[in-house]
């Protein structure tokens, strides 16, 4: 249907004017056809028909939808449809004020939940009186097409060689030229353990300022954050540098941004390098602790073969997890158990083997991105939850898994 | 695990230091060794003998805090030296003063402190007023040469990474270090607590905040942005159910294999 409205002016005027002779006629043609629910009678008094309320729903009962959704359906369906669906007001900020300064974290290329809560506390500090503008700091290849929507106005990415792994150091230097180049009002960085936290402290020692730390809010230009380990909260005027906890402000959710990329500071000085980063070291996966795994293989009730189950783990390099029943009935230790009365998980990727997908399963899993399900049920609890579902036999797809992977490594190995 | 004090990388004659604090028990509120310094504490002795082990406090010297101090001593350690400095004022300079003369090659701290403001700032104003390196989140010691040491920094999940540092560093210990060994009663009698007078510098910003005992933070509610009432309560009554999931049925075991691979490429998890 066409998106614009045409209006006949003269049917709303027959429509009006009850003593036309098409009268009715233009009435019933407005409603569809079907009987008016609420008309004006012949004394200019506003007549109800009850029985062409609402609709007759798939069960045979009357529904009443009071949205007014569905007696729109004769009129403007599309219209009401477009505005159901608020649209996020567009912001464009040419000339800012001043700059706020967000250092995100974006593990994998993509804003977390923590730089997000950051972001919606930058906007909170540019939306005043005079508008100021959120500037996004990043490190390494950015994959994140949300910027926009995460309430961003200016992008400054430090991408290449120098920047990759870990290196704080060359970090601080491009943080400087940011410094130099923009002179932030505001520099907001998240307090997580050896992202913003560690980064944000090195600069605030850079700079020689003492920045407010564990930060959870900030109102009338005062900030609050933990101290004590926690134990105590600590109130003090609004600081330039500012680590901030998650959850410190709701993310942005009504407006768009410009994220517009600027380019990054010319010549930054060469910086020291006192850390040479290694690279990973291979964990035993075995040895992670349930609750911070990853990439957790768990089994449950639908295990015939365990010895392929435990071979596949160690091939795919997975923390072993387990069901409640697996583990009573002395297939797995207790401590692999995951669930309600077991560990809550935060594995990105969680593969459930042969389980059901009983509730109290499904809350220890909550947390988890992905999660993928084999089993022969294609209609219990785990297949509804899981982004991918493989509806076959476990031990044989356990076993197709293995051949598959350790295939790909021999060949690796081969060309090498 | 390496307990008996023997040093597992023989490294001659290496000094370092580790800044102890006084910590208060999470539960009791009672002064306490701080969790986190005694893991540094451990650190240091696994990696050189007590003797050359020095460590150091900067703060009060009160009965309180002496017996949270003499917790450090029980675990083999001859003496502590303590920088008087009263309640109050900053004490980087102090100890500024003190690594600069004692000259340490590697000086362990924990991460952040239990009482005062705890902000984790020690180390790193340390590390830029000195010049030194610094390394965070420090899992383990590998080995020490004469101006690099090779150590494993703790990531999130578990993860572990090598880094090679250059001397002298300061590094900071968590969780992820290994847990430090009980205090003796004995040694803990023995040892010695040497007060040495220090700068004093108030920490004047300080003065200025209000502290408070935490308040709870409210749990965030989901919000639902939508223009009618029924909008609101279909979203708040909705279940929420991961819907979209890609199911495959009807295929063979190798082809579910494939696509299970490919979902695991993707997001990386595979190595
Ligand atoms: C108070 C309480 C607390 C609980 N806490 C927990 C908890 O913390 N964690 C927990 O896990 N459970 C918990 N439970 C138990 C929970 O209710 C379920 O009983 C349990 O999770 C079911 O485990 P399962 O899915 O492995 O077994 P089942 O429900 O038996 O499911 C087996 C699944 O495997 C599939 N299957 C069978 N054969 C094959 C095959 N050859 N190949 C592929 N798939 C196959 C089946 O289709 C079925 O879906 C708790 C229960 C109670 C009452």
């Amino acid at each position: 249907m066409s998106e614009i409205v045409r209006r006949d002016p003269r049917t709303e005027w027959i429509a009006r004017n009850r003593l036309h002779p098409e009268h009715d006629a233009v009435l019933a043609q407005l409603h569809g056809g079907a009987p008016a629910a609420q008309w004006m009678g012949p004394n200019g008094i506003i007549r109800r028909n009850p029985h062409a309320v609402g609709f007759i729903g798939p069960n045979g009962i009357r529904r009443i939808d009071r949205s007014g959704a569905q007696t729109a359906n004769a009129a403007g369906a599309s219209r009401r449809d477009t505005a159901a669906a608020p649209a996020r007001r567009r912001v464009q900020i040419d000339i800012p004020a001043f700059i706020i300064a967000v250092v995100a974290d974006m593990p994998g290329g993509r804003l977390s939940a923590h730089d997000r809560d950051l972001l919606g506390l930058a906007r909170q500090l540019a939306d005043g009186a005079v508008q100021g503008a959120v500037l996004l700091v990043s490190f390494g290849e950015s994959r994140d097409e949300g910027l926009a929507e995460a309430g961003v106005d200016r992008v400054v990415n430090f991408s290449g060689e120098a920047f990759d792994g870990y290196a704080p150091e060359q970090r601080l230097t491009a943080l400087g030229g940011i410094e130099r180049q923009h002179e932030p009002r505001h520099w907001l960085f998240p307090d997580s353990p050896l992202g913003g936290a560690e980064l944000g402290r090195r600069f605030a020692a850079r700079q020689g300022e003492r920045p407010a730390t564990q930060v959870w809010q900030i109102a009338d230009g005062q900030c609050t954050g933990r101290g004590a380990a926690g134990t105590i909260d600590v109130t003090r005027g609004l600081r330039r540098i500012v680590l901030a906890l998650p959850e410190c402000a709701e993310p942005v959710s009504d407006t768009v941004h410009a994220a517009e990329a600027v380019a990054p500071p010319a010549a930054l000085p060469q910086a020291l390098r006192r850390i040479e980063d290694l690279g990973a070291v291979a964990v035993d996966p075995a040895g992670v602790a349930l609750a911070e795994a990853e990439f957790i293989l768990s089994a449950g009730n639908g295990i015939r073969d365990w010895d392929g189950f435990h071979r596949t783990a160690r091939v795919l390099g997975a923390t072993e997890g387990a069901s409640r029943v697996a583990v009573d009935n002395g297939f797995m230790p207790r401590h692999r158990q995951v669930g309600a009365t077991g560990t809550w998980v935060t594995a990105r990727v969680y593969l459930a083997v042969g389980i059901s997908g009983a509730i109290q399963h499904l809350q220890g899993i909550q947390q988890c991105d992905k999660v993928i399900a084999i089993n022969t049920d294609p209609g219990c609890d785990m297949v509804k939850r899981a982004d991918l579902s493989v509806i076959a036999d476990s031990s044989e797809v356990l076993a197709a898994l293995v051949e598959l992977v350790e295939g790909v490594r021999r060949e690796q190995r081969n060309a090498a | 695990m390496q307990r008996d004090g023997k040093e597992k990388v023989g490294a001659e004659g290496l000094k370092v230091a580790a800044l102890v604090s006084v910590g208060r028990h999470p539960v009791t509120g009672r002064s306490r060794r701080a969790e986190y310094d005694a893991r540094a504490v451990e650190i240091g002795l696994s990696l050189v003998r007590s003797g050359d082990l020095s460590l150091v406090h900067a703060g009060e010297c009160s009965p309180e805090t002496e017996g949270a101090l003499r917790a450090y001593l029980g675990m083999g350690i001859d003496a502590i030296d303590v920088l008087q400095q009263p309640a109050g004022s900053d004490i980087v300079p102090a100890l500024e003063a003190w690594l600069r003369a004692a000259g340490p090659r590697v000086v362990l701290c924990g991460a952040r402190g239990e009482t005062g403001e705890g902000s984790g700032l020690v180390p790193f104003l340390l590390a830029e007023r000195l010049g030194w390196s610094l390394v965070s989140g420090l899992a383990e010691v590998e080995s020490v040469e004469r101006d690099t040491m090779t150590v494993l920094q703790a990531l999130p999940r578990g993860q572990r990474r090598r880094l090679k540092v250059r001397l002298p560093a300061v590094v900071t210990i968590d969780a992820a270090a290994q847990p430090a060994r009980q205090s003796a009663f004995g040694p803990a009698r023995r040892g010695e607590l040497c007060p040495l007078a220090a700068e004093v510098t108030p920490d004047a910003a300080a003065r200025e905040w209000t502290t408070a005992p935490a308040r709870k933070r409210p749990k965030r509610l989901k919000i639902v942005k939508a223009s009618s009432a029924r909008d609101r309560f279909k979203a708040a009554a909705a279940k929420a159910e991961g819907s979209g999931g890609q199911v495959l049925t009807g295929i063979s075991a190798q082809q579910g294999a494939e696509a299970i691979l490919k979902l695991l490429r993707e997001e990386g998890v595979l190595r």
